[in-house]
């Protein structure tokens, strides 16, 4: 017993240690040899730089990369938004240009460049260590507003839209948190604790691995689409029946 | 009892007979059953409202054993693991339990909400094959107040039902009620303090909605449902015209036992439906929206549909239509839902008898107009259906701008335009294809039906060949009232009053476009001349009516 403890204890505070040193801002809990930073630089050159400038200082074209981070350039890079394809209201998720190891290596090389928001951690993004209800509840106020109380996205204005959560890695959600991307507003360690982003995580999880309880869920896109289908599906089925019986046997 | 009767001789017919001579149901039944009632899917649409209130009504009894009215505080423990530990209140939770806890609870909880749904469309729907058939002019226009009274509630109904499960999403439609009802001038506040008990959101307002979803409206809709089916007998159903129906006559089915049987098999069908759509499609997933607590807000807050219109209203009202006297201010851009609303109500109470009075008609209607033998009427009611749906898109604005890759401002200004040009556009294409389709009729009538066959005569003459209509289709696109453009008359001194002015004008809008029902001349003149002819074309091309005159087009 008292081993149990002491191994639990070890493991907490161990577990704590390396929490405060990967959230400590430039430190990477992957490895990071001084060859990945060389290889990104050299993706970054031929497929940013237009854009983000030679050494990431930013152009007319795109903002500066300088103490984004990795967890920026893993996010942008990794839901395919970066390279950026063309100027619009907002820059979409699509398959992704870059496979594991190259996304690594341009992460690697913006975060040598300033300190920012690593990776997160392994530990942070576990949705069953999360708790799902305090994760519904802080997902209500925090996020509802834009994404729908289960994620399923929203309008912003003038053709800026919060994208539907489902299918997206616990990664990139911790990530999108952490540093906001585009249109969608940073959450700090301050505003929501590491922890608390984990309860997000689990929550998401729980509700889009479940099965609907009630059935097809219609897009869980809420009344309107509710009020389209009994109108076209229920009253048609109802004018049909009403065709049919009152159609004269021939 | 007539003495020819025969004496009962099982226990049933013993039984029935022990009944009938104590309480007469027979006279009742027989009189009754002898009621025609004419066939046209059309006509059954309210009785898909008569059904699915029933439904409603008898999933909702069920709903009201295990559903809590409270606002108690209490942190959930159920089966559903994303809210376990969450406060709640006892409303919520309860709601929780019949989904998740009772047995046949969530399939139940879908029927009543999925029939719901169903009953108000089927309502709108009923209401409006009753418009544009003209079913509410003399002697129906008391019923069709009744109707509208009926309209009103299910809206009322609707709304009271979905705010109870006190759940995030009806939360915030309750907080969109609070804030009309605040911007009403002088009196807002403090009906808002009346009603929801004190600051909005309180803990009275759902053991008080809870009061009228299930006991003063539903109750206020079965009277007038009653009401509504007595008038349909007293006055007897309307019917299409058709040769042999006449004004003095109901051509059709007797209610027992063709009708009878129908409508309740009917009744089955529906019924099966809605458990169909509830056990296969999720409605309103509370649990999806947690409990309600008057800081966050969800993207796509939208009400039922039915009220969508009045959300839309709210969604595409500039803000510049909110101004201050003396310092208060008027949120117009609020108040304008309400007032079209009730303007909407009470122009639907008017109509039959603003109707009435500019075509001067006071006589009886027992036969149908189909809608393009009245284009004013139909356009007048397209365009509102139009006006209705542009409010009503606007609730989604949101969604159809996600949807369509476009910017959520672009869909409010094409909203705006919408809202005011729709209608016209609605209107003039209406009554162009009513006036086209009538003009068509008169063509069929006369020179037949076009069978796409051209004949090329020896001399070179192209001719098609029509094939003339048999009688009783003739009798449809011939036997029609076309009231005339009535000028505005002058009273018995010689003077013609404003409002005879008024109605002039009106007649002039209604029906100075018009096309003439055939007269018996003209149709036996044409008759005399297709005799065995196709119909002629001359070298242009152009009709001829046989006397060299192009016909009207
Ligand atoms: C066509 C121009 C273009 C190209 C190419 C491009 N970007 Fe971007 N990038 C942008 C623009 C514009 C933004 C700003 C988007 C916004 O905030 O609306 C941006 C934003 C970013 C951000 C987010 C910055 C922040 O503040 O969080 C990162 C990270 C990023 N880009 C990385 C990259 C990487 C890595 C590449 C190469 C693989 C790349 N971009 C290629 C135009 C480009
Ligand atoms: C102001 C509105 C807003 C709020 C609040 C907001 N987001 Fe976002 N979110 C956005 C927008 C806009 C995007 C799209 C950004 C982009 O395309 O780069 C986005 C993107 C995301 C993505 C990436 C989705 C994908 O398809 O890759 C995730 C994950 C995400 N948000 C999660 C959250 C979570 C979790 C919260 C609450 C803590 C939150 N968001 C709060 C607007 C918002
Ligand atoms: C609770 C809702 C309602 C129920 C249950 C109901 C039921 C019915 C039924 C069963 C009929 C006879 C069949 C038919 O013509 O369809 C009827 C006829 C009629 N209804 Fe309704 N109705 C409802 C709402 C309305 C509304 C909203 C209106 C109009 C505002 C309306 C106006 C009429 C009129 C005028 C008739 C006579 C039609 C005719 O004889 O051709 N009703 N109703």
């Amino acid at each position: 017993m008292a081993l149990a403890v002491l191994l639990l204890l070890g493991l907490l505070l161990t577990g704590g240690a390396y929490a405060m040193f990967t959230n400590s801002a430039s430190a990477n809990a992957q490895q990071v040899s001084a060859q990945d930073i060389a290889e990104g630089e050299k993706l970054f050159v031929a497929n940013c730089a237009t854009c983000h400038g030679m050494n990431a200082e930013g152009s007319e074209n795109g903002p500066s990369l300088i103490g984004v981070g990795a967890a920026a350039v893993d996010f942008q890079v990794g839901t395919g938004r970066m390279p950026l394809q063309m100027h619009g209201p907002q820059a979409a998720r699509k398959a992704p240009q870059f496979n594991e190891e190259e996304t690594a290596q341009l992460a690697a090389y913006v975060a040598s460049l300033a300190p920012g928001p690593a990776i997160p951690d392994d530990e942070y993004l576990d949705p069953a260590l999360g708790d799902p209800a305090a994760g519904g509840g802080l997902f209500r106020t925090n996020c509802a507003m834009c994404h729908n109380v289960v994620g399923s996205g929203g309008a912003l204005t003038r053709g800026k839209y919060a994208p539907s959560l489902s299918g997206v890695s616990e990664r990139h959600i911790y990530e999108a948190m952490q540093t906001g991307p585009q249109n969608m507003p940073k959450f700090n360690d301050a505003s929501l604790t590491p922890e608390e982003k984990r309860d997000i995580i689990a929550y998401l999880d729980e509700i889009n691995t479940m099965t609907a309880p009630g059935g097809f869920k219609l897009g869980s896109l809420g009344p309107v689409a509710e009020g389209l289908f009994i109108w076209f599906f229920g009253l048609g089925a109802v004018i049909g029946l009403t065709v049919w019986l009152s159609a004269r046997a021939k | 009892m007539s003495t020819t009767t025969p004496e009962p001789t099982t226990a049933v017919g013993k039984a029935a007979d022990w009944a009938d001579t104590r309480m007469g149901a027979s006279k009742l039944v027989r009189e009754f059953g002898r009621k025609i009632f004419p066939s046209h899917w059309s006509f059954m649409l309210g009785e898909v409202s008569l059904y699915s209130f029933i439904i409603v009504v008898l999933t909702g009894t069920y709903l009201t054993f295990f559903f809590y009215p409270a606002m108690g505080e209490l942190h959930y423990d159920g089966p559903y693991v994303p809210l376990q530990g969450v406060e709640m209140s006892q409303a919520y939770q309860s709601t929780l339990y019949i989904s998740f806890e009772l047995r046949g609870g969530l399939l139940i909880r879908q029927m009543h909400h999925w029939g719901a749904l169903l009953f108000v469309a089927a309502v709108s729907i009923h209401m409006l094959r009753v418009f544009f058939t003209g079913a509410f002019r003399r002697p129906r226009e008391l019923n069709w107040l009744v109707g509208v009274g009926l309209l009103a509630l299910s809206w009322a109904a609707g709304f009271t039902g979905y705010s109870l499960p006190d759940d995030l999403l009806s939360g915030n439609g309750l907080r969109i009620i609070d804030g009309i009802i605040k911007a009403i001038p002088l009196v807002g506040t403090y009906i808002s303090f009346f009603l929801f008990g004190g600051e909005f959101p309180g803990i009275d307002i759902i053991s008080r909605l809870y009061t009228l979803h299930i006991m003063i409206i539903p109750a206020a809709i079965i009277a007038l449902i009653a009401i509504h089916l007595i008038f349909v007998v007293v006055h007897k159903h309307t019917q299409w015209p058709q040769a042999g129906n006449t004004e003095r006559n109901v051509v059709g089915e007797p209610v027992l036992p063709t009708f009878a049987a129908k409508g309740g098999g009917f009744f089955f069908l529906v019924f099966a439906l809605i458990a169909g759509l509830s056990a296969f499609f999720q409605i309103n997933p509370v649990w999806n929206y947690g409990p309600y607590d008057p800081s966050p807000v969800s993207a796509g807050t939208q009400p039922d549909w039915y009220i969508g219109w009045a959300d839309g209203i709210l969604r595409i009202a500039p803000g510049w239509m909110e101004f201050y006297i003396f310092g208060w201010p008027i949120s117009m851009n609020i108040l304008v839902a309400v007032i079209i609303m009730v303007g909407v109500l009470v122009g639907m109470a008017v109509w039959p008898f603003f109707e009435a009075w500019v075509a001067k008609d006071n006589r009886e209607h027992h036969v149908l107009d189909r809608p393009r033998n009245a284009p004013t009427r139909t356009a007048v009611g397209v365009a509102f259906v139009v006006w209705y749906l542009v409010m009503w898109a606007g609730a989604s604005g949101d969604l159809i701008a996600v949807f369509f890759h476009m910017s959520l401002n672009d869909m409010i200004y094409i909203f705006r335009f919408l809202f005011f040009f729709g209608p016209i556009i609605a209107y003039i294409v209406t009554k162009r294809i009513c006036l086209g389709l009538q003009r068509k009729d008169r063509e069929v009538a006369l020179h037949g039906r076009e069978t796409g066959r051209i004949l090329r005569l020896p001399h070179g003459e192209f001719i098609e060949v029509h094939e003339p209509l048999d009688p009783h289709s003739a009798w449809r696109l011939v036997a029609f009232d076309s009231p005339e453009y009535v000028p505005a008359q002058a009273d018995e001194n010689g003077k013609i009053s404003t409002a005879e002015k008024w109605r002039g004008r009106f007649s002039k809008f209604f029906f100075e476009d018009r096309v003439a029902p055939l007269s018996k001349a003209e149709l036996e003149a044409a008759h005399a001349h297709n005799e065995g002819h196709g119909h002629h074309l001359d070298s242009e091309g152009n009709d001829q009516d046989g006397q060299g005159r192009p016909l009207p087009h």
